[in-house]
């Protein structure tokens, strides 16, 4: 079970680079829900059955597989935007900055003080080198729909680290972190609104103008 | 009969379940359609809740019991004590006091109908606000004890900015936010270092602390700075004025009556840990409470806005308490048991006395307020005439707030005078004596003050339009003032009672007390008081009595006020608020500095001519203001990073967790 968990991981990390280096924003969009559905599966995997984690799959199945993803996609057929990325950075270049920081995440990992049972998974790299991602996304992209994406990824990132605590993580910090994750969305929904009414374009690089003076 | 109820219920669960109501209370009418059905809901909930909570207070003061429950939190800062011991519960009145009467009177006073958009909000907070602040005297976490009270700040900032469309609300709005948030970083240096001394977050028990600890005056300072900027000791006390005078009355009755006592409350819990408290502490309070006195009440003095001087005699009120609290603590440095007992018990009293009957001041402002549609006394007058009722309420609580027997303000001050004059005989600190010519001459200026207050709002005759047709407040508005009224008579005509009501609370700040027979001894000198009170009471009848039917006898025929028999008299030859003070203010420019626009009169008919004085902020306009000005300019280039380039700031996220990656290796 342990080592389809860890084929699954990289199947993450491999949609990292997926989300790197597309150019259109529906493939990104899906690609996020097939690393979301992953992500709900991966609970089952590596802990004994229990219907705490059969709620924490179906949630997280349903909301980051399907939900979010709906909603992005109807985000971007009504505000009626260029369907493509356009980043401030090419392709190629953060293709292989992600490369580089999943390089270092994989490094910089196995010099943690870790619980021997931890040790030898890739759960703690891949990880860290989502997260990379995620922030990769956010800082390279333009559109505000791709900020989003960035925090999706972000965040996934977060819940695989979480996944090694899921039993001794308390109800409570599972649901901040899912409460996060919905503060984050509605943000953008508001920000994607407000920025498409104001400025007819969805560029977060127009916002500027409205930096305090 | 006590144990029988002891047996039926838990006092502390009672005062524990009222504080939770109060904050729920505000909730229903979140979701309920129809506009006022949840002001009432409220006011139904918070009443009977408030009186519960008010009862099972006085049980816990009276038992001497210290009750204890803990709240079970996942939260990794220890455990979360709640716990009610005699200091707590003497707090816990006025909270369940003035919110009690604060949503009686919102009835009337902010009614749905009016405000439909703002009410809502208003009844939550007004809940939450007089919730968090029951709770915050049961917290003995140090962490939940900052998050109860940055609920109480937030929620009075969003009461405070109920009327948020006017430029001045949202001014003295961002002033509040910064200054309490100023208190509440200290508040963190102080749990911290609280923490990092005990080794855990609960707070230390009482007198299990030495003062010449290390940091243990970094712990008293740290105190000093977060509670007094709640409070509004000077010079922490700029956010003050206008907050109060820009809230809803009924919410600066709650601000001024309750809330500032929580600043203090978190001063006397501060000294209980120490057990031997250097003379310097002491010092300072002193200091800073005198000060606070005279310079608030000459503020006061200088006011033309009615509820900006009712702040700034909460900021004098307050003062007068900390010199109390100063007193007493100089007391404990120096074993001085009668200094202690008096300096507590003015303080403690005073504090009781003042959310008695500054919230009466403040919905009396509200009314007057609500009548007339302004602030500003120069535009009022004649008020009595159209609101009797409102006008004789208002009187006591001017009376009573000058400390003029047989009024509450008398006794506490009293206390306080003598604990001061005792010093003349004793061995050593005689110079403590040199603080009552100034405590009277706050008084003097305190009658000058609410003289202006009354005389230029209730007497005379209108000075504007909008003082002409005034119409007597309704009984939601009535009854909560008529209550404040008749607290602040029973502590003044009984003062027994108030020196009763405090001792719990005083042993247990120093238990020392219980062993002397101060009590019965001052118990006597107020004993006498209340005859003479009394007496005075009785005198002042028989006189009203006489005056009538003298008056009964003679026909009467009825003039405008400042008529003098001339043929066409006019309201503007009246004293006008400014002008009464004019006087008293010129005394204090060199601190008050009050901007007056005079216009150049010449020869025998001048032409209309146009006169305007605004008082100002000193501390604020002068020191902080410029402060905040060269702060702002010679920190301009770190603005530079805020460009509005969102990718960028998820770069400086990004770059800061990867420098923090390659340190940990």
């Amino acid at each position: 079970m342990i080592s389809l968990a860890d084929q699954l991981l990289v199947l993450v990390l491999l949609i990292n680079f997926i989300l790197l280096g597309t150019s259109r924003l529906i493939f990104s969009i899906r690609a996020v829900a097939v690393q979301g559905v992953i992500l709900g599966i991966l609970p089952g995997l590596i802990h004994p059955f229990s219907w705490h984690l059969v709620g924490i799959t179906v949630v997280i199945i349903t909301v980051k597989g399907f939900v979010i993803p709906l909603l992005l996609v109807r985000a971007v057929r009504s505000a009626e935007i260029k369907r493509e990325v356009e980043p401030f950075l090419g392709y190629v270049p953060t293709l292989l900055l992600g490369a580089v920081f999943t390089a270092l995440s994989f490094g910089f990992a196995g010099r943690l003080p870790m619980l021997p049972e931890h040790q030898n998974f890739m759960f703690v790299p891949a990880s860290i080198a989502t997260m990379m991602t995620g922030f990769l996304v956010l800082t390279t992209r333009r559109k505000a729909i791709s900020q989003v994406i960035g925090y999706l990824v972000l965040e996934n990132g977060i819940f695989i680290f979480g996944l090694l605590l899921a039993e001794a993580m308390p109800i409570m910090v599972e649901v901040g972190a899912l409460l996060d994750l919905l503060v984050g969305t509605f943000v953008m929904g508001i920000v994607i609104n407000q920025i498409s009414r104001e400025f007819s374009s969805l560029d977060t690089s127009r916002l500027t103008s409205l930096k305090e003076e | 009969m006590y144990s029988a109820l002891q047996g039926a219920f838990d006092p502390a669960l009672v005062a524990l379940v009222a504080a939770l109501v109060l904050g729920c209370a505000g909730i229903p009418g979140l979701f309920l359609r129809k506009p006022g059905s949840g002001q009432i809901l409220s006011a139904l909930v918070t009443i009977p809740a408030s009186l519960a909570g008010v009862a099972a207070s006085l049980l816990l003061l009276f038992s001497h019991t210290t009750a204890t429950y803990v709240l079970q939190w996942n939260l990794p800062f220890g455990p979360c004590d709640l716990v009610i011991d005699p200091l707590s519960a003497f707090f816990l009145l006025p909270v369940f006091l003035v919110s009690a009467a604060g949503s009686l009177f919102a009835l009337g006073y902010w009614p749905a109908a009016e405000h439909h958009t703002t009410e809502r909000g208003l009844t939550f907070f007004y809940g939450l606000l007089s919730s968090s602040m029951a709770i915050l005297l049961m917290a003995r976490n140090g962490v939940f004890f900052i998050m109860v009270w940055e609920i109480m700040a937030l929620s009075a900032y969003f009461l405070l900015v109920t009327e948020h469309e006017r430029e001045d609300v949202r001014r003295a709005g961002i002033v509040y936010l910064i200054a309490t948030h100023v208190g509440t970083a200290a508040l963190f240096v102080y749990f911290s270092l609280l923490a990092a001394q005990t080794g855990s977050f609960l707070l230390p028990a009482a007198g299990s602390f030495s003062a010449l600890s290390p940091f243990a005056s970094l712990i008293a300072l740290s105190a000093f700075i977060g509670f007094g900027a709640k409070a509004g000791i000077m010079p922490m006390h700029i956010w003050l004025p206008s907050a109060h005078a820009n809230a809803p009355s009924h919410v600066s009755a709650l601000m001024s009556g309750v809330m500032l006592k929580m600043g203090l409350y978190g001063i006397f819990r501060t000294l209980t840990y120490f057990y031997d408290p250097p003379l310097l502490w002491g010092t300072v309070l002193t200091v800073a409470g005198i000060t606070s006195a005279l310079f608030g009440i000459a503020f006061a003095v200088a006011q033309r806005d009615m509820k900006r001087l009712l702040a700034c005699s909460s900021i004098e009120n307050v003062g007068i308490i900390t010199t109390g609290i100063g007193v007493a603590l100089i007391g404990v440095s120096s074993h001085n048991t009668t200094l202690v007992y008096l300096g507590l018990a003015g303080a403690l009293l005073h504090i009781l006395n003042h959310s008695f009957f500054k919230p009466l001041l403040f919905l009396g402002s509200g009314v007057v307020i609500h009548a007339t549609g302004t602030r500003e006394m120069n535009l009022m007058g004649g008020l009595g005439k159209g609101m009797p009722r409102v006008a004789l309420l208002f009187m006591i609580g001017s009376v009573a707030i000058c400390g003029i027997p047989p009024l509450n303000g008398f006794v506490s001050e009293f206390l306080l005078y003598l604990g001061l004059f005792r010093q003349l005989n004793a061995d050593s600190l005689v110079y403590l004596v040199l603080l009552a010519p100034l405590l009277a001459l706050v008084g003097g200026l305190a009658v000058i003050a609410f003289t202006k207050l009354y005389s230029s709002v209730f007497l005379g005759t209108p000075r504007s339009s909008a003082a002409v047709h005034p119409h007597e407040a309704g009984l939601t508005m009535l009854v909560p003032m008529a209550f404040f009224a008749l607290l602040c008579l029973l502590i003044g005509v009984a003062p027994q009672l108030g020196l009763h009501l405090v001792s719990p609370a005083m042993t247990s700040f120093y238990p020392e007390l219980a062993s002397t027979g101060l009590a019965a001894e001052y118990g006597v000198i107020m004993g006498w008081l209340s005859v003479s009170g009394g007496l005075l009471l009785a005198a002042a009848a028989l006189a009203a009595l006489l005056w009538m039917w003298r008056l009964g006898k003679s026909g009467v025929t009825s003039a405008p006020t400042w008529g003098c028999g001339y043929q066409r008299g006019t309201a503007r030859v009246q004293y006008g608020a400014s002008s009464f003070s004019e006087l008293a203010v010129s005394v204090f420019n060199g601190i008050m500095r009050q901007r007056i626009s005079r216009p150049k009169l010449a020869g025998l008919f001048p032409g209309a001519a146009h006169c305007c004085e605004a008082p100002t902020e000193t501390i604020l306009e002068r020191i902080i203001v410029p402060l905040f000005t060269i702060a702002g300019v010679s920190f301009a280039f770190l603005r530079r990073l805020q460009h509005g380039q969102m990718h960028l700031y998820m770069l400086y996220i990004f770059v800061t967790l990867f420098i923090f990656m390659l340190w940990a290796h």
